[in-house]
């Protein structure tokens, strides 16, 4: 076994401290280490988009990066975007009302791809929804139920601002 | 540290570095040459070595070189870009859409946002894949790569750093750290198009096109770069030979076309595309690219 390195990494606002081999993916580290599941795997190679999380804000594939190189970095997963048990993200909110999701698998990816798309582009087209969920696969929903719930997210953005 | 299963780590093992310096990650390439492998964005390398088709000893991981993440503009009105630049900056700089507007242009295709907050300039260009966007772009615009070792520096033109499948002009102990992009002559258009199933995915073919008109609209330079058509970029001289020194007409457009996609281009097939479909679309996509082009550069760059 190669030398662990020691990564300190703020997740979901909270600071953690582990060991880690190199080879430790990120998306491993928050489900395995710091168990976080809600971060799914897919394919483990950057196609299915199960695993998006936010590194320092932007959404990236976590089974493309090492645990290690999130050392000194701010990462939001799913567990990140309700403010409690009882009151979901707006985004959460309309893929509920809009059923969004059927089994769920790829639900958390798609979220953490949607919240920052959201922000810098609040009233977004269909062809710019379907753009932004490209990287991120669905088998159940066939999408449209997807972009609904999208649309429905930017309203109750808009709603929430106005 | 938390015991993993087997079946939970996917790439095999390996030694990790992260330097500091551009100079300390020339020194370890120094040591440890072939044995080590650079780690810029990760969106090849990672998915390869989670399939354990790349087992590389040691990771020399470039992403704490801040130095390598820049976008300026020379004196000369080059662009220079450190290889560490984000493609996801690429995508959103003004400097890049007003004086490298072939490569903005291009940006949206490559793969998705996820990968391109990642994804580096240097990486993908180093990577050398015949499928990607970026090889091509450097091609068409006759870009330059500084390519530096613990021994010194030199300059490598894009035509002549891609060698073939996965392989480049770069020694094992070489860095790739910078890309200048020419300055922008006036009278100049371009277009990148590409057909790919699905937004980002790999396209089936893909071409950019660059041509610069003198004042009395005949083409002086022309380039047409191919992805996916070939064991690297393809850069079809001869339809570009066809383009030079004539005025821009339907019937030079079509000439073009039909050389690049029937002679300079050698496509192999995949289960989604024929080679005479990766032909037909590279005929196709060439006349569409090359008007939009030549009515950029009519408009100078409008």
């Amino acid at each position: 076994m190669s030398k662990s390195h020691t990564v300190s990494v703020t997740v979901n606002g909270k600071r953690y401290e582990r060991q880690v081999e190199p080879r430790a993916l990120l998306s491993d580290f928050l489900r395995h280490d710091l168990g976080l599941t809600g971060t799914h795997v897919g394919c483990e190679h950057g196609v299915c988009g199960a695993c998006t999380i936010l590194f320092d804000g932007q959404p990236i594939r976590s089974c493309l990066t090492f645990a290690v190189q999130a050392n000194g970095h701010a990462i939001t997963t799913v567990e990140g975007l309700a403010r409690s048990q009882h009151e979901l993200h707006p985004i959460q909110q309309a893929f509920w009302e809009a059923h969004g999701l059927q089994c769920g698998f790829c639900t958390p990816g798609i979220l953490m791809t949607i919240v920052p798309f959201l922000e810098e582009n609040p009233h977004p087209s269909e062809t710019e929804i379907r753009e932004a969920i490209s990287g991120n696969l669905c088998r159940c929903t066939g999408y449209q139920h997807i972009v609904d719930a999208v649309k429905l997210a930017a309203e109750k953005y808009a709603k929430r601002d106005a | 540290m938390t015991r993993y299963a087997r079946r939970d780590m996917k790439p095999s093992s390996f030694e990790y570095l992260a330097p500091d310096s551009l100079e300390s990650a020339l020194a370890s390439m120094a040591q440890y040459g072939s044995d080590a492998k650079l780690l810029a964005g990760g969106q090849s390398l990672v998915p390869a070595m989670n399939f354990r088709v790349a087992q590389p000893a040691l990771l020399v991981d470039l992403n704490g070189l801040a130095e390598l993440d820049t976008i300026r503009q020379s004196d000369d009105g080059e662009l220079r870009i450190g290889a560490m630049t984000r493609q996801r900056r690429l995508e959103r700089d003004p400097l890049v859409a007003q004086f490298a507007p072939l490569l903005h242009e291009a940006m949206p295709h490559v793969a998705h946002p996820q990968i391109r907050n990642r994804g580096t300039l240097g990486g993908s260009l180093a990577h050398a894949d015949p499928a990607a966007e970026l090889p091509v772009v450097t091609v068409a615009l006759g870009a330059r790569f500084r390519a530096q070792s613990a021994d010194g520096q030199r300059w490598i033109a894009a035509g002549q750093f891609f060698h073939g499948l996965f392989t480049t002009d770069l020694t094992p102990e070489e860095i790739l750290v910078e890309v200048a992009l020419p300055a922008l002559a006036p009278r100049t258009g371009w277009s990148f198009m590409e057909v790919a199933r699905r937004h980002g995915d790999y396209a089936l073919m893909g071409v950019a096109a660059w041509v610069t008109l003198d004042e009395r609209g005949i083409c002086q330079q022309a380039r047409l770069v191919y992805l996916n058509a070939g064991d690297g970029p393809v850069d079809a001289r001869q339809a570009a030979q066809l383009l030079q020194g004539e005025t821009p007409s339907p019937a030079s457009i079509e000439a073009a076309a039909a050389i690049a996609s029937e002679n300079e281009m050698a496509p192999v097939g995949n289960v989604h595309a024929s080679v005479a479909y990766q032909r037909h679309l590279a005929r196709v996509l060439t006349r569409r690219a090359l008007m939009q082009a030549f009515e950029r550069a009519e408009t100078d760059g409008g």
